[in-house]
């Protein structure tokens, strides 16, 4: 048995600001994750990141990754690797397997859960072909492990994952033989599209995948376009030569340890699906357990960094290392920051999902 | 009117005309100046926090368009490399007599050397013509995105903006 005053449960851009914050106040933090490394998504994103300069704009992914390191190191901030917390209770006990052999209790004084998010799949014939995997899978195939997953790809889904993958996946080597989206519109950032599509790859809206074949693997596929009522229209379908399909079809938080923990959800499809309530300093329905980042609802990595901040602040203030008068200055400073983001025609429709979360703690 | 952008992916001259990152012809024919694709209301200023210039204005909200005021613009480059959607470029129709000059981001591997002759192609990947490379630079502070410059014959001077992927290991 440990125990610590902050265990912080995933070691990404959320949980490792939440950590750095909480530490910088005083607090004694313990950040757990399940990999051999830490940084979340982030080692996986080598394109420049949006926003302004305080998130960091024009700064790739993997280089922010890298100074939430080299903080965390300078904190000399406990990070358990390659441990998995299996379980969460209302009374902030976890339990945690390490280096999947060894089992232990920790119990912490507060808990921030930050786990991110798992990817959505979708069925059709073939598939559980090899060859038919995430498009967040494939990232970390040709941007972690340097393995190209194949040669000709159909992606399936152009919102931002779908259309930065597809550019990672032609940077890689390999052919991207067409984006379809069911949508009448493409999901993702106009700038993205725009950088794919000068590569000569074709984009299909109201397209969808209607199967996959192929005795081992995928040897081939078939897109169907759909009509207004996104049914698929006999006699539209298209072969496509390809080896490897990565679906892109969102992210639902990875909530589970919030359930088990007892804390309150609301469905926001908006969101992700469903997202555990919590306040404007990030702290659940369970008192002392806090969420940040996707689990909270699926954005960004600068979003889930301020909120990691904020989680941490407030976990830390809540201990007593931060009086109430700076608590306050430091949230309202980091929520005019998440504020920044979260506007325009892509962000808004965030802002209002996230106001709603939190009008459902009377807290608009 | 033709919008392209959220069903083909790319934006359409019509599209690029209606916003303010896009010089007017008069401007785009005078000398060497930037020209930025960018339609969408997205929360993004590097362009404008990197311009030594003043050249390009986004301001307060952060999602606003951006904004260039061309007679400030003096064609350095620094916001092609600094801008994380890859979508501005700075287009020269004075640079011979026949021939424009183009610089553009390009992050993939093998790079092309100067004195390659190379595909160019539009918004959609289309071939259009041929053109030649005069520069490709990589400073620290582009962050790992080279910038290449290409001569092309001056009567594609506002279809062309990319070159074809070069085949070969990077
Ligand atoms: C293709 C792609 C492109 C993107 N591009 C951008 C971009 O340009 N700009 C931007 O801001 N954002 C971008 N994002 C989004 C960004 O990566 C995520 O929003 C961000 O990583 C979320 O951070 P997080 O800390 O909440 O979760 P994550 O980064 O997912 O980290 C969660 C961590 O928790 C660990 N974990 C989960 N469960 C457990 C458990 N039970 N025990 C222990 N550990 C656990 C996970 O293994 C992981 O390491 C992109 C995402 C993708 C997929
Ligand atoms: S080319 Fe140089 S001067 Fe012109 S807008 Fe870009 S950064 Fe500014
Ligand atoms: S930096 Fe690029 S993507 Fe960002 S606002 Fe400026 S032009 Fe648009």
């Amino acid at each position: 048995m440990i125990k610590t005053e902050i265990a912080v449960i995933g070691g990404g851009p959320a949980g490792l600001c939440a950590a750095i914050e909480g530490t910088k106040a005083g607090a004694k933090v313990l950040v757990i994750d399940e990999n051999s490394k830490p940084g979340g998504q982030l080692f996986k994103q080598i394109h420049k990141f949006f926003g302004s300069r305080e998130h960091q704009a024009g700064v790739r992914g993997f280089q922010i990754g890298e100074k939430l390191l080299e903080q965390s190191r300078e904190l000399e901030i406990e990070v358990w690797l390659n441990s998995e917390v299996c379980g969460l209770d209302s009374d902030k006990n976890l339990w945690v397997v390490r280096d999947k052999k060894e089992s232990i209790k920790v119990i912490a004084e507060r808990v921030i859960i930050a786990t991110g998010a798992v990817e959505n799949s979708i069925y059709f014939p073939g598939w559980d072909l090899p060859g038919v995997m995430g498009a967040g899978a494939a990232q970390t195939m040709i941007n972690i492990n340097r393995v190209l997953p194949g040669k000709k790809v159909l992606m399936v889904g152009s919102g931002n994952v779908g259309v930065i993958v597809s550019y990672q996946l032609l940077q890689a080597g390999a052919e991207v033989v067409a984006v379809v989206d069911a949508a009448p519109k493409l999901g993702g950032y106009g700038v993205h599209t725009a950088k794919v599509c000068r590569a000569g790859v074709p984009f299909y809206t109201s397209h969808t995948i209607l199967k996959a074949w192929g005795s081992e693997c995928v040897e081939g596929a078939v897109i169907v376009r759909l009509d207004n009522s996104w049914n698929p229209v006999t006699g539209s379908e298209k072969f496509l030569d390809v080896d490897t399909i990565c679906i892109a079809t969102g992210l639902t938080p990875l909530s589970e340890l919030a359930w088990m923990a007892g804390c309150k959800f609301e469905f926001i499809p908006e969101l992700g699906g469903h997202v555990p309530l919590h306040d404007r300093f990030m702290e659940t329905t369970v008192s002392g357990i806090y969420v940040a980042g996707d689990i909270s609802g699926i954005e960004e990595a600068s979003t889930a960094m301020d909120e990691g901040r904020i989680a941490g602040v407030n976990a830390a203030a809540s201990l007593g290392y931060i009086d109430d008068d700076k608590r306050k200055k430091m949230t309202e400073k980091l929520w005019k920051r998440l504020n920044s983001l979260r506007c325009g025609p892509f962000g808004e429709k965030r802002k209002s999902s996230k106001d709603r979360l939190l009008t459902f703690r009377g807290e608009a | 009117m033709t919008d392209t952008l959220k069903t083909l992916g790319y934006p359409s001259l019509d599209e690029l005309k209606s916003t303010p990152g896009y010089p007017g012809e008069d401007i785009q024919k005078k000398g060497p100046v930037a020209i930025i694709e960018c339609i969408e209301e997205i929360p993004c200023n590097p362009c404008e926090t990197s311009c030594p210039a003043g050249a390009i204005k986004v301001g307060d909200p952060i999602t606003n368009l951006p904004r260039l005021i061309a007679n400030k613009c003096r064609g350095c480059g620094r916001c092609v490399a600094a801008c994380p959607g890859l979508a501005i470029y700075i287009k020269d129709y004075t640079y011979s007599a026949e021939k424009a000059l183009i610089t553009f981001p390009y992050e993939y591997f093998p790079l092309p050397q100067k004195g390659d002759r190379v595909i160019a192609v539009n918004r959609r990947g289309k071939p259009v013509c041929e053109g030649e490379i005069m520069e490709v630079k990589l400073l620290g502070s582009y962050n790992k995105t080279p910038l290449v410059s290409m001569a092309y014959p001056r009567e594609f001077f506002e279809e062309v903006v990319s070159i074809k992927r070069l085949e070969g290991e990077g």
